[in-house]
């Protein structure tokens, strides 16, 4: 980099990240960091910055620098994860923290003025140097939006975020970003006052440059501010509304996170010793408490989660380099029933023709409007337009019929649980599929390899094991059947990453792996119910370990009929491991379903609204007499049952990896985000221990609780699951 | 074959239509051009065409929507096209979608296109109302004024009389007359008895009611899921009365000559709202992509005459125009399906069709001839169907062509009266 140094401008000059081009006193930086897609903000990029920031300095023909970016749709879209991920102590974190908020405080210091002009993702350091700029435009473009995300990663913004942005649009605004981590499009940004100005992309280069120059003549300066309006005077900009906009976000935060979550706090800590002691002060708390989260266990985990996921998007699911024949561009789905429809809905809202079958004009009418009914609330949140909304409907279309399914790059059939009904589906619709064609199945819980039977293609059959709500669930599991190609598996994975989900691959087996590892949470809860543990007891032990709902909740939402069918069909494989709980069965013959039937453990009044425990449902309870267990034990039996089910399919093969172990219970079955998922879990209690407490239990509850043999081997050889990342 | 200029012929691969329902009803909330994208979606998913291959859509339309003058245009702006779909909408009164057909037909032949959609959708739900020319006059002036007195001065030219709305009539501009009067005139003309219209709409009934039931209407119609629920399943038409009969008809009043006239709304059709679609390829291309097309275009002519005299009475001068291009005769003809706007203007081409006066009209020697009954609409038209003009020409061409195949035919002539004193008729071939 020794050309950056002292050197005379004349034109441009080439370094490793950025390129520099003067012109009319006017420097453009444009940030393009090499051998990467995106631009993140690594140690060489700051260095080289902070090294350009200098010289040009020096250079007195520069009078104004104009920073944007030269990849396409990506401004700067944040830190170097890995870097902070390679961090190991909270003084590294904090002085990580402290060197960028110097960076950008020379930038906003800066001899020259400098013009942020953002075409595409802004966000998070990314955010923060725009926000140390003397302005900012960003384009009017999908593709753009700021944010910052930190918060989603257990961190704060370290770079003079929780300094810069209250101070730029108002504590209630700034608030509002940092706590949700949600990005904004340059619309919102300006009304929000996070830019100055919003232009066209194809003019973004040319007004940065008009603005350079109204800075350079003078008629333009850089204390221009913006209008407040009276709410922002009465509660962003004196102390005793701040403290009241601070409180009540507190108390929002808190209730969110279930105390699990130590970032939002710390944010607010930050944003309100700025506002108390000033933004020096500030910023060294900013810094201060960045770097204890960076290294904090919640923050490693979702770290951990963002690189687990950010790896599955470059999977193609098999080990060899088999590559998808084509994209998704047609789909078909046999069923209209909730996850039909749930599968057709994201279809279409990712521009792909859905062909959806049923056997009923009613049945399909009924797909449609469920449908119809996700984007329509869409709509109402400003998440599309009533245009894209019908764009959408209009790839939608329904028969009673086969024909229609002779183009579909993928047919996937969500019929009811059964495995003859669904092999005569896949008989009756793969004569209608063309040969190249991938059939999958949305099953849960029944074996590919014996639905594919019934196929003349089997290798073109799978598993698409969508979860409920599909628009809503980021989970797909796609099952690898014994006959199934790598052909099909990269076709499916392709087609699921497309539709914007998180794919694991798991090969095949009764329940899979989230079927199976959820059934054996179940069912150790199941066990409890029968040793007359009481229901509320249950559920908040397992909210208040951090799980979204509790397990008798999640059964009555599941439903208890299709919960006992689950059970089964793994009772049959895995022998006394599994065994329907007496107080299941019994509810069940009650004719309690759970909430789809309005009577469950819980008490549902007629618009479906759960309205407590149902107390006579204790009367079904094979004891009378009710116990108090304490929740660290409820805890203990449903964490250890459910890690050592998730430990047995990575030894026999159905996981190809932890990674998709933990990323499948996190997405799939809500496993609690912050702890990174079962095998993270596991590394972080120490595998010795886990085994120990297993075999605690072992000896008071039998066989269920043996260890699993791949985890007593890998603790006795010190080994753990993610072994790369203490 | 020389009936095919540039040796290339074109198939028809796949037609698709809505159900048509009487105007006002099930159909009220579809826009023309959601019908038209229901008729082409279905179309294209049936056919299982990978739409980047369609080249063009032209569309047929009679009364359209002045926000959106060019349907075919929205119409293949639907997602599942690709926007590089250049598409054009024609007008030619009920024969809109004949002429949309013969268009991209022609393209076709030209070698200009491969592959293209054609058909047509009508709103009768839907029709346009117009202001008065006071009101549009005011608000045009209002809308270009500088300031809000001059605006105010503007608007205060409007009378009340302005402020009646005109809604579209169903009348020739040359003459002021009514379609229906112009039937009423030719019953008068060609001697066509009150008992003769009454038992051939009855007949049109009665054969729908039949294609209905055994299922080969239901076969062309792509259901249409409608209501705030979508649980509203609109599978097929609504205008065709299974149980009517001779003395509900008869009992009708005449509309439009109420003293001494014959054409009532049981020997009509009825406004309708609906939408159709065909996919058109050249024969080549239609091969090489794997189809056994329902038929080919053999030949087809368009006519005109004075609309003053005899409004509905072209198709005689075009059939015979038709058949000498295809190089057929009348006898050749499997199946005839003729477009029933009135029953007295069918059953006057079909006397315009045995009279050697109207033959020497056409410039022919001999008449095309008698056709015969059983071959005639054999599952109804237009009167029982319903008549969403736009759409009916398209929905006629694949219910002769799923008609000839399953009865083994050859050949088959259509005929479809236009307003402005036109007349369209075509032949199509299996093989």
């Amino acid at each position: 980099m020794s050309d950056v140094h002292g050197n005379t401008f004349h034109g441009r000059e080439r370094m490793s990240h950025f390129t520099s081009t003067l012109s009319d006193g006017v420097a453009v930086l444009a940030l393009n960091v090499a051998g990467e897609s995106v631009n993140v903000l690594s140690r060489e990029v700051r260095e080289e910055f902070a090294a350009l920031i200098d010289s040009l300095s020096a250079n007195e023909a520069v009078q104004a620098v104009i920073l944007t970016s030269s990849k396409p749709d990506v401004f700067i879209a944040g830190a170097d994860i890995d870097e902070l991920r390679s961090v190991r102590t909270a003084q590294q974190a904090e002085s990580l923290s402290r060197e960028g908020q110097k960076l950008l405080d020379r930038v906003q210091e800066a001899r020259f003025p400098i013009i942020a002009a953002i075409h595409g993702a802004c966000l998070g350091g990314g955010l923060e140097t725009a926000l140390a700029c003397s302005y900012r435009i960003a384009s009017d473009h999908p593709k753009t939006t700021l944010g910052l995300p930190e918060i989603q990663l257990g961190l704060i913004p370290g770079a003079g975020g929780t300094q810069r942005l209250p101070r730029l649009i108002g504590l209630r605004a700034a608030l509002d970003m940092i706590l949700t981590g949600k990005p904004l499009r340059a619309k919102r940004a300006l009304s929000l006052g996070v830019v100055d100005e919003v232009v066209h992309p194809s003019i973004l280069q040319r007004i940065a440059r008009e603005r350079a120059m109204e800075f350079v003549n003078g008629t333009r300066s850089r204390k221009d501010g913006r209008p407040r309006d009276a709410a922002r005077v009465l509660l962003d900009d004196n102390p005793v509304g701040r403290s009241v906009v601070l409180r009540k976000a507190r108390e929002a935060a808190k209730k969110r996170s279930g105390g699990h979550y130590p970032a939002p706090d710390a944010a607010m800590d930050a944003i309100a010793r700025g506002y108390a002691d000033g933004p020096v002060r500030g910023a060294q708390e900013e810094a201060r408490l960045f770097g204890e989260l960076a290294v904090s266990p919640v923050a490693r985990e979702l770290m951990f989660l963002f690189r687990a996921t950010t790896a599955l998007k470059k999977d193609t699911g098999v080990d060899s380099n088999v590559q998808p024949a084509a994209p998704l561009r047609s789909l078909g789905v046999i069923g209209a029933g909730f996850m039909g429809a749930g599968i057709a809905t994201i279809a279409v809202q990712h521009g792909v023709p859905v062909r959806m079958k049923d056997t009923t004009h009613q049945a399909v009418g009924k797909g449609m409007a469920a449908v119809r009914t996700v984007l329509r609330d869409r709509v109402r949140r400003r998440r599309m337009t009533r245009r894209e909304m019908d764009d959408a409907m209009s790839l939608l279309s329904g028969t009673t019929q086969l024909h229609g399914f002779g183009r579909a790059d993928i047919v996937v059939e969500a019929v009811f649980e059964n495995l003859e009904l669904k092999q005569q589906v896949l008989h009756e619709t793969e004569g209608g599929m063309r040969s190249g064609a991938v059939y999958a199945s949305n099953t849960s819980t029944i074996p590919i390899s014996e639905i594919a039977v019934a196929a003349r293609r089997p290798e073109n059959v799978c598993g698409m094991h969508f979860f409920s709500p599909v628009h809503r669930m980021p989970l797909l599991e796609i099952v690898r059947g014994t006959m199934t190609s790598d052909e099909t598996v990269v076709m499916a994975v392709a087609a699921g990453k497309l539709l914007g989900k998180s794919v694991i691959v798991v090969n095949d087996g009764p329940g899979f792996y989230t079927t199976r590892t959820l059934a054996a949470f179940l069912n150790e809860a199941g066990q409890l119910l029968d040793s007359s543990v009481q229901i509320e007891d249950l559920d908040a032990a397992m909210v208040a370990f951090g799980f979204p709902v509790g397990p008798v909740t999640l059964l009555d939402e599941v439903g208890l009929d299709v919960a006992g069918k689950v059970t089964e069909v793994l009772r049959e494989a895995f022998g006394s491991r599994i065994r329907a709980s007496d107080t299941l069965r019994s509810v069940l013959a009650d004719g309690r379903t759970g909430r789809k039937g309005k009577k469950g453990f819980y008490k549902y009044d007629e618009e479906g609204e759960r309205k407590g425990v149902d107390s006579s449902v204790y009367d079904l309870f094979p004891q009378a007499e009710q116990v108090d267990l304490p929740a660290e034990e409820i805890q203990e039996r449903m964490v250890l049952a459910l890690v050592n089910e998730a430990v047995r399919c990575l030894e026999g093969g159905i996981l190809r990896s932890a990674r998709d172990g933990d990323v499948g219970a996190v997405f799939g079955f809500g496993f609690p985000p912050f702890l990174g998922g079962p095998f993270r879990w596991t590394d972080s209690q120490g595998l010795t221990n886990v085994v120990r407490r297993m075999e605690a239990l072992q000896d008071r509850f039998g066989e269920r609780f043996s260890p699993a043999e791949l985890l007593v081997t890998m603790a006795a050889r010190g080994e753990r699951f993610h072994p790369d990342d203490a | 074959m020389s009936s095919h200029p540039g040796g290339r012929r074109v198939a028809i691969v796949a037609g698709v239509r809505t159900p048509f329902a009487k105007a006002g009803t099930v159909l009220r909330s579809v826009s023309a051009i959601d019908l038209g994208k229901r008729a082409v979606s279905e179309l294209l998913q049936r056919a299982e065409l990978d739409p980047g291959l369609v080249e063009m859509l032209v569309f047929g339309a009679v009364l359209q929507d002045v926000t959106a003058p060019n349907i075919a245009r929205e119409i293949s702006l639907m997602p599942l096209l690709p926007r590089g779909v250049q598409a054009y909408t024609v007008g030619r009164a009920c024969a809109s979608s004949n002429q949309a057909i013969t268009d991209a037909a022609d393209q076709i032949i030209l070698g200009h296109a491969e592959v293209a959609v054609a058909g047509g959708a009508e709103s009768l739900s839907n029709v346009p109302v117009l202001h008065s020319a006071g009101m549009s006059d005011a608000l045009v002036a209002a809308s270009r004024a500088k300031n809000a007195r001059q605006r105010m001065s503007a608007l205060a030219t409007i009378r009340p009389k302005d402020l009646v709305p005109i809604t579209p009539a169903i009348a020739e501009p040359t003459t002021g007359e009514t379609m229906g009067e112009s039937a009423e005139k030719m019953a008068k003309l060609n001697g066509i008895l009150r008992e003769e219209q009454d038992q051939f709409a009855l007949r049109s009934h009665r054969l729908a009611s039949a294609g209905t039931a055994d299922g080969r209407l239901a076969e062309e119609i792509a259901p249409v899921w409608t209501g705030a629920d979508l649980q509203t399943v609109v599978t097929a038409d609504n205008g065709i009365r299974e149980s009517t009969n001779i003395e509900q008809l008869s009992a009708l009043k005449p509309v439009f000559d109420r003293k001494y006239g014959s054409v009532t709304a049981g020997n009509s059709s009825p406004l309708t709202d609906g939408a159709s679609a065909v996919l058109l390829m050249s024969e080549e291309r239609a091969r090489t992509l794997g189809y056994t097309p329902m038929g080919f275009i053999r030949s087809y002519a368009y006519a005109a005459l004075d609309p003053g005299e005899q409004l509905l009475q072209a198709p005689v001068l075009a059939a015979p125009v038709a058949l000498k291009r295809a190089g057929l005769r009348l006898e050749d003809m499997d199946l005839v399906e003729m477009h029933e706007a009135f029953a007295a203007q069918v059953l006057s081409n079909l006397k315009g069709f045995e009279s050697r006066e109207w033959a020497r009209r056409a410039g022919f020697d001999s008449p095309v001839g008698e056709v015969d009954r059983a071959r005639l609409n054999v599952m109804g038209g237009s009167i029982a169907i319903g008549h969403p003009f736009g759409a009916t020409g398209a929905r006629i061409t694949t219910t002769l062509l799923n008609e000839l195949r399953r009865r083994d035919g050859r050949f088959g002539l259509m005929t479809v009266c236009a307003a402005g004193g036109m007349g369209f008729a075509m032949v199509v071939e299996t093989e």
